[in-house]
């Protein structure tokens, strides 16, 4: 028997609620998926990139546009306040180079960065 | 149909002269909507002015409007505010429903029980504002509940009993509510409008700061929606889920109508359907919105001129009623069907003639369908026209003769001709 009421749980913590794969079938599902936020749910990312973007940080002023702008949240700030960027997740867009009011971000293709 | 006297109305307190689209004001003041957000369109413009008005001068205490920038916005801040757990309207229709066309996909798909007032005008190019539901109707595949109204109180009573049906949690769908631009929405009819208590009493509670059961906004607890799905995933499963859940609205649907009748005491028939002189009937007409209205009183006349037909008013084009469409065509010979707006390359007349006729195919002794095109961009319907039209299906069930002048299977009625 499908239980139908499965879903009701899908507001509950990470923890009680119920995972994908405790669906035993579609009369069980929620009226729409919902999930909670994960690092990389569509997985390493960084492998889509082409151009990496890299910060020159002496020049950095530490204003963190970068970081507010960056639209897969890559960028984190560090304990002295300059900025990292993950690049596993970091797809390469360049939207930090283009925001960068002190143009201290530069796009690098990857295939030219030294190993 | 029962007719609604004039005496009805006078003798209520509650009765004001008003215009379609002000009556559909009305009644989301009456449903206690919590979030609109409009971008004004002819013909709808004087709905979202009327609730701006309403909002401005403070009888819609705790309501926001929030004006946008375009149709496209507006339907994204309704669903935005829908998710967050509110009761939210909108209006528009003809190019602007167009431009909202991909935001009315992400409304059904997220489930969300948002009404939205259609003032069906025609469609452009040529340019054209008058009533014509091919706006409306090209929305079909969209995953909404559309319905149509006839009269000025329909209006607002069908406005009200969708927040019935919409956000009932087994259903959980957006709703359009049509009605012909102009024809409905620029002439001024007396309405009821109902005592507030007697609405509360009727309606759901508003959803309370937990929101809808499948979507909630919190940001202490931020959740993905809309997620992309791999084909080897629920994808379809997700999409068959809301299939299933627009046709057992039906029920729904039946339920709010017999409920509303209990509480205001108007009836449109079981709500999918209404049907009008149809005893003993041997063939009929079916139409929906405002032709209904006046198709009531050709078949009266006709009736005195001792043919026997009858009529039926179509109120929901989506969950489309196949069942009582079956039946009805069991128990006539003949069933034409008018429409008001146009299937371009359909060779089985107007949309709702597509939808009878598929309905009706496979079922063995039904009535044969006759499909009519009539008032398409508001073009005028005059009387002696509609009564002509259930004489054309007299005239069919006798002899099977159809007119001469049928253009791919279908009768437009009233063409301008060249002279």
């Amino acid at each position: 028997m499908a239980d139908t009421k499965k879903w009701k749980n899908i507001n509950k913590s990470r923890e009680e609620r119920p995972k994908v794969q405790e669906y035993s079938c579609w009369e069980e599902l929620p009226p729409i998926p919902i999930s909670l936020p994960i690092d990389g749910s569509i997985g390493t990312t960084g492998d889509w990139r082409t151009f990496r973007p890299v910060i020159d940080q002496e020049g950095c002023n530490k204003c963190g546009f970068c970081w507010m702008y960056c639209p897969e949240g890559t960028i984190s700030k560090q304990e002295d306040g300059s900025f990292q960027i993950d690049l596993i997740y970091c797809k390469g867009c360049g939207i930090c180079a283009k925001e960068c009011p002190t143009n201290n971000i530069k796009m690098v293709r990857e295939s030219d960065i030294k190993k | 149909m029962t007719k609604v006297e004039l005496t009805d109305f006078v003798q209520n307190k509650e009765t004001q002269i008003i215009k379609g689209n002000v009556a559909a004001a009305n009644a989301a003041k009456s449903a206690r909507v919590q979030v609109i957000s409009a971008y004004p369109i002819t013909p709808q413009t004087t709905v979202v002015e009327k609730l701006s008005e309403f909002v401005d001068g403070g009888y819609m205490p705790g309501t926001q409007y929030i004006k946008m920038e375009s149709e496209h916005s507006v339907m994204a801040a309704t669903i935005g505010a829908s998710m967050a757990g509110t009761r939210t309207f909108t209006a528009t229709c003809g190019q602007g429903l167009f431009y909202m066309y991909e935001m009315i996909h992400w409304a059904a798909g997220v489930r969300l029980p948002i009404v939205t007032a259609i003032v069906s005008r025609g469609t452009a190019p040529p340019w054209n504002i008058w009533a014509d539901f091919s706006d409306v109707i090209s929305c079909r595949d969209t995953g909404w509940m559309s319905s149509f109204c006839a009269t000025h109180q329909e209006i607002y009573d069908e406005i009200l009993m969708s927040y019935k049906v919409c956000e009932d949690y087994d259903v959980l769908l957006p709703k359009f509510v049509a009605y012909g631009g102009f024809i409905l929405s620029h002439t001024s009819k007396p309405v009821i409008i109902e005592d507030q208590d007697k609405v509360d009493s009727f309606l759901p509670d508003l959803p309370d700061e937990k929101g809808w059961p499948h979507i909630w906004v919190d940001p202490e607890r931020p959740i993905m929606h809309g997620n992309l799905i791999m084909p080897s995933g629920f994808y379809s499963e997700f999409r068959m889920k809301l299939h299933i859940a627009l046709l057992e609205a039906k029920e729904k649907i039946k339920n709010a109508t017999k409920e509303f009748e209990k509480v205001f005491g108007r009836s449109y028939g079981n709500g999918l359907i209404q049907e009008y002189n149809m005893d003993n009937a041997e063939v009929a007409m079916l139409t929906y919105g405002d032709l209904a209205l006046q198709m009531e009183e050709a078949v009266d006349q006709v009736r005195e001129e001792g043919y026997k037909v009858g009529m039926v008013k179509l109120r929901h084009f989506r969950p489309f009623p196949t069942e009582e469409i079956i039946k009805l065509g069991k128990k006539v010979k003949v069933l034409g069907v008018v429409d008001r707006g146009i299937a371009f390359g359909s060779q089985t007349g107007g949309p709702v003639s597509c939808e009878v006729k598929t309905a009706l195919h496979d079922i063995e002794g039904t009535a044969k369908v006759f499909p009519m095109m009539n008032g398409i961009g508001g073009r005028e319907v005059s009387l002696e026209q509609q009564k002509n039209q259930l004489k054309l299906l007299v005239k069919y069930n006798e002899t099977g003769e159809l007119p001469k002048d049928m253009i791919h299977g279908t009768y437009w009625d009233g063409l301008l001709e060249v002279k």
